[in-house]
């Protein structure tokens, strides 16, 4: 068996590359492996993960875990859920820390339970207690309303960490780390889900997730068809568009534009809400946005609370006078 | 042979309440709730029965809805029974109360499960709104060996296999499993059906199962948690919007459109 890799952080994988999450992680493993005083290790396993070993190094990991094997692939998690135990198995870490993306929030938990230990689910921070020596995990719970710190009592400690809540670290390519080569056992008869289909969704917009500015409408928009002004202030700005649960569950915008808590997570620079009132369940998914602005006519409606500008009043006066200023000033 | 199919719903606060009668006992770790608001039956979880129904809907199925806790609302945990489930499992004990974490949570399901017996297909919802963990069905699929599929929005089964609709970022994917299966589903799958009156008088006669630990075969040592919550907060927010006022509401458009150039945010 290896030495402790102290603080691991599996890694996902994309085309050969680390996935965008894996560069906060190691914001994050760092801080927990620097308060515990442990090295701070990388994991990867993938079908093609040699240009991904530079790449963590590069971050700041001390030690580089790389596994490679043909027969793992996206669209078989099972397989990558096994590689990741074999690796937590072989590697005796202190703690375990996985990106909530799609994968890994359905991949953390099958693997703790795997591994015996808690998880410490979609956390916002991570830190060390000085006094017990463990790390301290902070999580929102009751749909945002209410913040858990919360501590696994086994070995590893395992957290599951919200994409863009930590900063991504700078790579720097004169990083080396001591590069650690594991074999594990897989075989094809362990991906017992199949991938049938995949449909992408038609989007003509801004990627939401990666938009300097969105634009999202709510429950109070009435209908469909104020979603088209929406998405005029949309092209205006070159602004992503989205919309709150209440407006997806009516039917009224695809599932895909959904911002909140299960749906997507936005960090823009400005974010332009109308008649969407701000249940902490939304708020969840875009409380990273600088600046928000709330259009609403309610005064007492939540997103008040974090807004950086608001009016209170009925959109359908509001939004075609913005929209009419707006072209003025971006002519 | 109909196809048996477990549902796992959770008794839950109900996440509608007024934002005012929200309150955090610190000291205790707990959210508190004035004794007038009643609970509710976790909103995903009723798009799990829903999804359970549907699947009953085209071909002979057996229902069985399993929750777990301290103590129950018995109305509010008839629900699922009134819109169409066939029976009711509670796990009732007083060790099952707040600090149980998923894992601890999941062995118990897990005990139960196999208690009843042998199973097609076990649906829950994808996470709970109380503590958001998302863990437990699929710590219950990994202690029970089964291949699990998140997320789903259509649930469709033939040939011992379950096929699966999920709702991805940037659209959808369909998977496919043998079954026993363990699925979760989410609000994408539609609205639950409403209890019918013929529903609701079949569910006034009818009697749950109650467990305690004891009848699981479990002591309270292997529901020791493995995650303790230490602390429990309310986040602070920082309140320091500035209200545009126009003549009207027009006017405030215009004004928030110079507002937002001026701040240089357009």
């Amino acid at each position: 068996m290896a030495d402790s890799a102290g603080v691991l952080v599996l890694a996902e994988t994309e085309g050969g590359a680390l996935s965008p999450t894996a560069a906060e992680l190691v914001t994050a493993g760092l801080e927990v492996a620097a308060g515990l005083g442990l090295p701070l290790s990388v994991a990867m396993a993938g079908s093609d993960v040699e240009a991904t070993v530079q790449e963590a190094a590069s971050l700041g990991a001390q030690r580089v875990y790389a596994v490679e094997d043909g027969i793992l692939s996206t669209d078989k998690p099972e397989l990558l859920l096994e590689a990741w135990a074999q690796i937590c198995r072989q590697t005796n870490p202190a703690v375990v820390l996985i990106a909530r993306t799609t994968a890994g929030r359905d991949l953390a938990p099958r693997l703790a339970a795997r591994l015996g230990v808690g998880l410490a689910q979609d956390c916002l921070e991570v830190k060390v207690d000085e006094d017990s020596g463990r790390m301290i995990a902070h999580r929102p719970v009751y749909g945002g309303n209410a913040m858990a710190a919360v501590v696994c009592n086994g070995t590893p400690q395992m957290a599951c960490i919200r994409p863009k809540a930590y900063e991504p670290c700078e790579p720097d390519d004169s990083r080396t780390a001591e590069v650690v080569s594991l074999s594990i056992t897989l075989d094809e008869s362990m991906a017992r889900v199949k991938l049938v289909e995949r449909v992408a969704e038609e989007s003509e917009g801004v990627r939401l997730e990666s938009a300097k500015i969105v634009v999202a409408g709510g429950r109070g928009l009435g209908s469909p068809e104020p979603f088209k002004d929406l998405e005029v202030i949309a092209g205006l700005l070159g602004a992503g568009i989205g919309a709150s649960r209440a407006a997806v569950d009516a039917g009224w915008v695809p599932p895909s534009w959904q911002i909140g808590l299960t749906g997507k997570t936005i960090t823009p620079d400005l974010y332009i809400t109308v008649a969407i009132s701000g249940a902490s369940q939304h708020m969840a998914g875009c409380s990273g946005s600088k600046v928000i602005v709330a259009v609403n006519k309610d005064a007492e409606a939540n997103i008040f609370k974090e807004a950086r500008y608001g009016v209170v009043g009925d959109w359908e006066k509001v939004m075609p006078s913005f929209t009419e200023t707006l072209r003025e000033l971006l002519s | 042979m109909p196809l048996n199919i477990f549902v796992l719903a959770k008794q839950v606060i109900d996440p509608e309440m007024p934002r005012s009668a929200f309150q955090v006992d610190r000291e205790n770790r707990r959210v508190v709730t004035p004794p007038t608001l009643p609970p509710v039956v976790n909103g995903f979880d009723e798009n799990a029965v829903e999804a359970a129904l549907r699947i009953k809907d085209s071909e002979p199925a057996e229902i069985t809805v399993i929750s777990m806790g301290q103590s129950f609302a018995l109305d509010v945990m008839k629900k699922p029974l009134s819109m169409g489930a066939d029976s009711l499992v509670l796990l009732q004990d007083d060790a099952f109360d707040n600090t149980v974490d998923s894992f601890a949570v999941a062995r118990a399901l897990t005990a139960a499960i196999q208690k009843i017996g042998p199973f097609d297909l076990i649906i829950a919802g994808r996470q709970a709104s109380d503590w958001d963990n998302a863990q437990v069905p699929l710590a219950v699929a990994e202690l029970l060996g089964l291949p699990s599929v998140t997320i789903g929005k259509k649930v469709e089964v033939g040939d011992g296999r379950v096929t699966v609709e999920r709702q991805m970022p940037d659209g959808t994917e369909i998977v496919e499993s043998p079954m026993p299966a363990l699925v979760t589903v989410s609000n994408e799958l539609g609205q639950p059906r409403y209890p019918t009156l013929r529903g609701i008088m079949a569910a006034t006669r009818k009697q749950p199962v109650v467990w305690s630990l004891e009848d699981l075969g479990l002591d309270g040592e292997q529901l020791e948690p493995q995650v303790e919550t230490v602390d429990l907060y309310v986040p602070v927010t920082e309140a320091d919007c500035e209200f545009i006022e126009g003549e009207d509401d027009a006017d405030a458009g215009r004004l928030l459109a110079l507002k937002l150039r001026e701040a240089k945010l357009v």
